[in-house]
């Protein structure tokens, strides 16, 4: 009998979450254009989620890109159509590999590191002192990171993807003699705009995704160091999970 | 929101005995006033029928055990939460009815120092100090300048302008604080336990700086704390909260003369008394002498 | 201050590049090409069919890349598709009366342009064009020439041996 209160209360307790979070993230979304008027706060925030993620972005694509070369040479070379290597890897890292390594790896790194730091706020109290100088916390401190985080990860994701060209290049033409310029005419060839663009769309969902969830762990943290500890966990878990199912679903869409 | 997770007083513990009524202010006189307050976390019942009011130019302390909502009742004055039964007027206005940009409107007048001083720790000591008028005005850098300088120096951290909040020490940090929160001339100044992790030296510092904003700049200054022998220096006038009631009121000589038990366990720091010293348990000897090996020995609250 | 505009520099270096890569993946992973051609000198030819020629494709001699297919289109004057070849400088000795043809790189792979070389002492220069192509050959062809034969050869073995046939439903 207690067993099953427990359950219902924690369905209870999910779906009061997940409504407050998208309730939060609607929020955010709505003061967002308000806030890039106040371009300063923005730049400091596509500073903090987007220059400080770049080494490990730009190091990941590289490597993403030269394993997806080597691999995937390797398995063109049994069919004979090593040529059809530049349009594997390009499909792959724009459709797939791209935004979604980009995306995992952004709330590993900047996520984290949006939610300790919104959690630490809370902690000492420098949010509600926000709030008792008439000061919205949501909309001085939530809203820019926020949408910095939002603007971040789409160049990210783009520089990840060109990177990941060059490394898959770099296997496939340095080390397999694959002829560059059949990697690349056949990529050009394969390559549609719309293929960028659905890495480009699946890139700003990803960011909705995880900034929002980042921020609202960050903001609804218990403001303690253990609460805020768990809060960025939870924000490596939650982001995850949104980024590969909100993958699939994209995927889904597209292919449809 | 924080609330302290000490065990809550019983409310027979707090009976107001022969304790001095709470003082009516003429309500014209009063810039806060708080009448049949009550609040409830969960279950617990923080406040019960609270009535308080703070008068206007003097320095009011609220003392009290820790647990008994000292805090809580700083973040209903300020609106941070709302109450669920009561009225609380600041300035004349009922905070109940306010809308949010009324309450914004209506925190512009107030200036909060917080336990820590809950320095913003992206940004230096000066630009703290700015934070409100940057938020809230248009002012010409150059007069932003004046402003926080005048108001740094004021505390006597004028040269730590440029240090960053990490820098500084605990009683640096809270000076800080207080610059910032009378940047915008506020009319009510509310102070969160300012005395706490202080040196003697920060403390005079703090106490004195505390008495003088209030007189030089025709400040009301509201004061949480439970160091009584710090605070019964400086207040104008002192209520002791215990169990969500008001227990006793006065000025701090009265208070200390009172014969109400928990007031004179409160103000003497006695161990034992209405606050019981032991956390409730099952009687001694029976627990230390049980036969069930499973039955749950927490042993720290020994008899010395 | 200066931690500001040090701020604001990594931030403008990161937007740049990330708005670098996005005008990358437009421009240079789609067959919308914006920028290729860079130094070397150009040829022209035109082919009866190009097939599925790109530009961008490699232009090769003896199986060597000396270049790229810098422009195909087509020509209403002359019925055919004016292809534009970028070769780079130092291939500057290409006979005037080499030609050349469309081939498919692997089974399945694109196509490119290989250059035979002539015997002529005078040489291709900028603007030249060669006379002599071979135009694609287009796949859907080659597989329906190999499909008659196969049939007419299938027709063929039916009439010389038809009770092979029926004997095994």
């Amino acid at each position: 009998m207690n067993l099953r209160i427990d359950r219902l209360g924690g369905l209870r307790g999910a779906l009061e979450k997940l409504g407050g979070y998208l309730l939060f993230s609607g929020r955010l979304l709505l003061a967002t254009p308000v806030a890039l008027l106040r371009p300063g706060l923005v730049v400091a925030q596509i500073y903090n989620a987007g220059a400080l993620s770049l080494a490990l972005i730009m190091f990941c694509g590289l490597f993403v890109g030269m394993v997806l070369g080597l691999q995937g040479a390797d398995l063109l070379q049994r069919f004979g159509a090593e040529e059809a290597l530049g349009p594997a890897a390009a499909l792959g890292l724009l459709k797939q590999l791209g935004p979604v390594m980009a995306a995992l790896l952004f709330a590993g790194r900047a996520g984290t590191a949006l939610t300790s730091e919104i959690g630490l706020m809370a902690a000492t109290d420098q949010l509600s002192a926000m709030e008792m100088m008439a000061v919205d916390p949501v909309r001085r401190v939530c809203v820019p990171r926020f949408a910095g985080a939002l603007l971040a990860l789409p160049l990210l994701t783009a520089i990840f993807i060109t990177i990941g060209l060059y490394g898959a290049q770099l296997v496939g033409v340095q080390l397999l003699g694959i002829d560059t310029g059949q990697f690349w005419s056949q990529m050009r060839s394969a390559v549609e705009l719309d293929d960028v663009a659905e890495g480009v769309v699946k890139s700003l969902f990803f960011a909705l995704a995880c900034a929002s969830i980042a921020v609202f762990e960050g903001f609804h943290a218990q403001p303690t160091a253990e609460g805020v500890g768990r809060a960025t966990t939870r924000t490596v878990v939650n982001s995850s999970i949104a980024v590969l199912l909100l993958n699939y679903v994209l995927t889904a869409f597209y292919l449809s | 929101m924080s609330l302290p997770s000490s065990p809550t007083a019983t409310p027979s513990a707090a009976d107001p005995g022969g304790a001095g009524v709470p003082v009516a202010a003429a309500p014209q006189d009063a810039i806060v006033s708080i009448a049949g307050l009550t609040y409830r976390v969960g279950r617990r019942t923080v406040f019960d029928g609270l009535d308080l009011s703070f008068r206007r130019g003097q320095i009011t302390a609220v003392m009290g055990p820790s647990g008994t909502g000292k805090t809580t009742l700083l973040k209903l004055i300020t609106g941070q939460v709302r109450p669920d039964k009561g009225q609380i007027l600041v300035e004349g206005q009922d905070l109940g009815q306010l809308s949010r940009s009324g309450l914004y409107a209506m925190r512009r007048r107030m200036g909060m120092l917080f336990q820590n001083g809950a320095l913003l720790t992206d940004l230096s000591v000066f630009e703290n100090v700015a934070f409100p008028l940057r938020e809230h005005t248009d002012l010409p850098e150059r007069l932003i300048r004046h402003v926080v300088l005048t108001k740094l120096h004021a505390v006597g951290l004028r040269g730590a302008a440029w240090l960053m909040p990490g820098e500084l020490s605990g009683g640096m940090a809270r000076r800080v604080a207080l610059a910032r929160a009378i940047v915008m001339d506020p009319a009510l100044l509310i102070y969160d336990e300012p005395f706490v992790g202080l040196d003697p030296i920060s403390l005079g510092v703090v106490l004195r700086l505390i008495r003088q904003m209030n007189d030089a700049l025709g400040i009301t200054s509201i004061v949480v704390s439970h160091d009584v022998q710090e605070i019964s220096a400086i207040a104008d006038c002192s209520y002791l909260l215990s169990g969500g009631r008001v227990v006793a009121s006065g000025r701090p000589e009265e208070l200390r003369s009172s014969q109400n038990e928990i007031v004179r366990q409160f103000m003497n720091g006695m161990a034992d008394g209405p606050v019981p010293f032991h956390f409730p348990a099952p009687d001694y000897a029976s627990q230390l002498l049980a036969r069930d090996p499973s039955a749950r020995i927490d042993g720290s609250e020994s008899t010395p | 201050m200066r931690q500001t505009r040090s701020i604001e520099l990594a931030t403008g270096f990161f937007a740049a590049l990330g708005f670098a890569a996005l005008f990358f993946m437009v421009t240079q992973i789609t067959n919308r090409n914006l920028a290729f051609g860079d130094g070397g000198f150009r040829l022209e030819a035109d082919f009866d069919n190009v097939g599925s020629l790109k530009e961008g494709a490699p232009v090769s001699m003896s199986g060597v890349s000396i270049g790229r297919v810098e422009s195909v289109r087509y020509d209403q004057q002359t019925y055919k598709a004016h292809v534009v070849l970028r070769i780079q400088p130092q291939y500057n000795r290409i006979p005037e009366d080499s030609d050349a043809a469309i081939f498919t790189a692997g089974l399945l792979g694109g196509q490119y342009i290989g250059l035979q070389a002539g015997g002529a002492d005078t040489y291709l220069k900028e603007g030249g064009h060669i006379a002599m192509t071979q135009s694609a050959v287009v796949l859907e062809e080659l597989i329906s020439k190999f499909l008659f034969s196969f049939a007419d050869k299938e027709a063929q073995q039916k009439t010389t041996a038809p009770e092979t046939a029926t004997s095994n439903p």
